[in-house]
């Protein structure tokens, strides 16, 4: 029964579904402070090559290289993301054009490819790898098992970062200060928070999940370094939208980062037990970018018009003097 | 350090800002290149040679210069009302796969007619994909920079079906090579378009591509410097609430300007097929990123057409030597972040256009004015 096709495709779209969470996660955080990054697939990339090489050059046992691996794409993201913080927040440039500058500079074309080439990362697999864990020996347990206990290490991870961004948006004093930066940064600044510090850690925190999220390609999903941004193949992007799609809730994050990746996962299971061959796998490919621009949709419309979640202050820049 | 906004902005500003951000840019890009072990001012050289100096880099570099200058225009056509169509990378998708149908299918007709027929075809393809966006734009307020770019994704899965997944129309099925390693129909020879040389110390071949291209350009700024439509749309980019007190249609509008963007991409396709590949070449255009770089000809251009031109034609020249010099000394992605970087510094230079940067702290000081440090222009 585990082996169904249903089964398979939700167990590995849960895997998938896991640098769409991390990257969401940290986006929601960036424009819960008010600060839209669209240089998400950018951030990723860098995480991802940058992660890849210090697993391939540092030795010890795996446990270890895999954790300097996710800290050094973290921090490669968050270096990236305070690119975009300079930028927007203490030189008020644009923050579309300067999140898509990100994108462009960090990403498919740009610094990651460059360092996978300058770097020779390509074409070996990754030296060490996160691979499916038993948790309480219940991976073997029927339809969940697999699904839920059967996951890579990354993918609990990101289930407890849901709970603490979840917990810290609603439950503590600083999450509370961030929320009325990100609603009302002049209320916020009246009381005293310091505005332009909560955007820069937020945004810099942002970059250091899209920098994990990028290592969970390159580390877990697809243990390998591939240029051109083939890597990620447009998640950032998928990740950005997932965010309206939760309205900005990091609970909600989960459930849209499981859905895209169940859809990701569906090509290549579909291919492999060579069902629905008649439909061409091109079809199935394009469906994940499909489904966002419909979901997307749906979310603008009907009830979801009134943006519940939407930060008032997204995308605005703050200036004390202006206000 | 206080930041205050600038009630007068001086007219030199303008150019000396942007050409001191370039500068700066290209100092923070040898940083790079150091401390990833590159020598800066080889480097440099080299680029130059290859763009423009050297024995036929003019030629190529038209060539590289001809699709950015189409999808700058297409950026710069709709980023000019705030409209972020980032999607010009699947319109002209679009326009390569219809402008090959068309000449395929006309085939043996004389060029005017078959070069007439390519432009409508992609022209018309890469608006009506722009128009998708617009459309969910326009009706349910659906963030178009998101959708136009996932559409990008789709277009180029549907340029995979035609070529490597299927026996398209497209499609070489000719002989059995042809069938193993999948490619495009060779477009017949009426389908190439014409080249203009000219020679100032070498002999240049500028494609018709890049003059259609320069036309369009002109088009554009007449367009919205002088027309009432190019009125409307820049209240509406800067002020929607002004725009719609006044009585504009917006919805019309956005409408408007994504067709006319898609159109300025898919043209940018169809001359792909014209003026170079000659056949739908699937792998080479995804490969290319060309709608991704337009949106940064025409953010350092500032959305004015003529500035497309320019900047479209110097990134031309960085990205055909790029490809001339790839190998172990120039990494593939060179290009790419010396593009983003000379990007964050124009971005950034931007402050100094609208505010004024000054050291009160330091001016208050008695010490001799001649040493002060002056605020930097």
């Amino acid at each position: 029964m585990n082996n169904g096709i249903v089964v398979v495709v939700l167990a590995a779209g849960v895997s998938y579904g896991t640098p769409l969470l991390f990257a969401s996660l940290g986006e929601l955080l960036a424009e819960r402070a008010g600060v839209l990054n669209l240089g998400v697939e950018g951030m990723m990339l860098v995480g991802a090559v940058l992660g890849f090489w210090s697993v391939q050059r540092v030795g010890g046992p795996t446990a270890l290289v895999l954790a300097v691996g996710i800290a050094v794409a973290a921090l490669a993201g968050a270096a990236m993301a305070a690119i975009h913080a300079f930028l927007t927040i203490t030189l008020r440039a644009s923050q579309i054009i300067s999140g898509l500058a990100l994108t462009l500079f960090a990403g498919a074309a740009g610094l990651s490819s460059y360092l996978g080439d300058d770097l020779g990362l390509g074409g070996s697999p990754a030296k060490h790898q996160f691979n499916d864990v038993n948790a309480f020996g219940l991976q073997k347990l029927a339809i969940v098992g697999p699904i839920v206990f059967g996951q890579p290490i990354l993918v609990y991870v990101a289930w407890g970062c849901v709970v603490a961004i979840w917990f810290y948006l609603s439950r503590t004093r600083v999450g509370l200060n961030l929320r009325a930066v990100g609603e009302s940064p002049a209320a916020a600044d009246a009381m005293g928070i310091n505005v332009t510090a909560y955007r820069y850690a937020h945004v810099l925190a942002g970059g250091a999940f899209a920098g994990i999220a990028g290592a969970s390609f390159s580390l877990s999903l697809t243990p390998q370094w591939v240029g051109g941004g083939a890597l990620t193949n447009g998640a950032g992007w998928i990740a950005i939208a997932l965010v309206i799609f939760a309205f900005w809730r990091p609970e909600l994050c989960l459930v849209g980062a499981c859905f895209f990746g169940a859809l990701q996962a569906l090509p290549p299971n579909l291919q492999a037990r060579h069902e629905l061959s008649s439909v061409p796998s091109d079809v199935f490919n394009a469906l994940p970018y499909v489904m966002t621009v419909v979901v997307l949709v749906l979310v603008s419309t009907g009830f979801a018009k009134r943006r519940l979640g939407a930060p008032a202050a997204l995308g605005v820049p703050y200036v004390r003097e202006e206000r | 350090m206080r930041i205050e906004r600038r009630l007068r902005r001086p007219r030199w500003l303008a150019v000396a800002v942007p050409i001191g951000s370039v500068v700066v840019a290209l100092g923070v890009a040898a940083i790079v290149l150091v401390a990833t072990g590159h020598s800066a001012g080889h480097t440099y050289r080299r680029l130059f040679e290859a763009a423009f100096t050297e024995t036929g880099a003019l030629t190529n570099t038209f060539i590289s210069a001809t699709p950015l200058l189409f999808t700058g225009l297409a950026a710069a056509a709709a980023f000019r009302m705030q409209l972020f169509n980032i999607g010009a990378e699947g319109q002209l998708y679009c326009g390569a796969i219809t402008s090959a149908v068309f000449a395929l299918w006309i085939g043996g007709h004389s060029t005017p007619l078959l070069i007439v027929a390519m432009i409508a075809a992609g022209s018309a393809a890469g608006a009506a994909w722009a128009l998708v966006p617009g459309v969910l734009r326009a009706f349910f307020r659906t963030n178009e920079i998101i959708t136009s770019l996932m559409l990008n994704y789709v277009a180029g899965w549907l340029l995979n079906y035609l070529i490597f997944d299927s026996l398209s129309y497209l499609r070489d099925t000719s002989s059995l090579e042809a069938r193993t390693f999948p490619q495009g129909k060779i477009l017949p020879d009426a389908a190439s378009w014409p080249t203009v040389s000219f020679n100032p110390g070498q002999t240049t071949i500028v494609p018709l591509g890049f003059l259609i291209a320069a036309g369009v350009a002109a088009l554009l700024w007449g367009l919205y410097r002088h027309t009432r439509f190019g009125f409307e749309l820049h209240v509406i980019g800067d002020s929607p609430r002004a725009a719609r007190y006044a009585g504009m249609r917006t919805r019309r509008k956005i409408l408007a300007v994504m067709a006319l963007s898609g159109a300025i991409a898919g043209l940018g396709g169809a001359s792909q097929n014209g003026d170079f590949r000659h056949q739908l070449d699937a792998r080479g255009l995804q490969q290319s990123f060309y709608g991704y770089t337009g949106i940064v000809v025409a953010a350092l251009a500032r959305y004015n057409p003529f500035a497309v031109v320019l900047v479209a034609f110097l990134l031309g020249g960085l990205q055909n030597a790029g490809y001339t010099l790839q190998g172990a000394d120039f990494p593939s992605g060179l290009v790419g972040v010396i593009q983003g970087i000379i990007l964050f510094c124009v971005l950034g230079g931007e402050l100094l256009l609208r505010y004024r940067v000054t050291f009160p702290a330091l001016r208050r000081r008695p010490a001799p004015p001649a040493t002060a440090p002056e605020a930097a222009p």
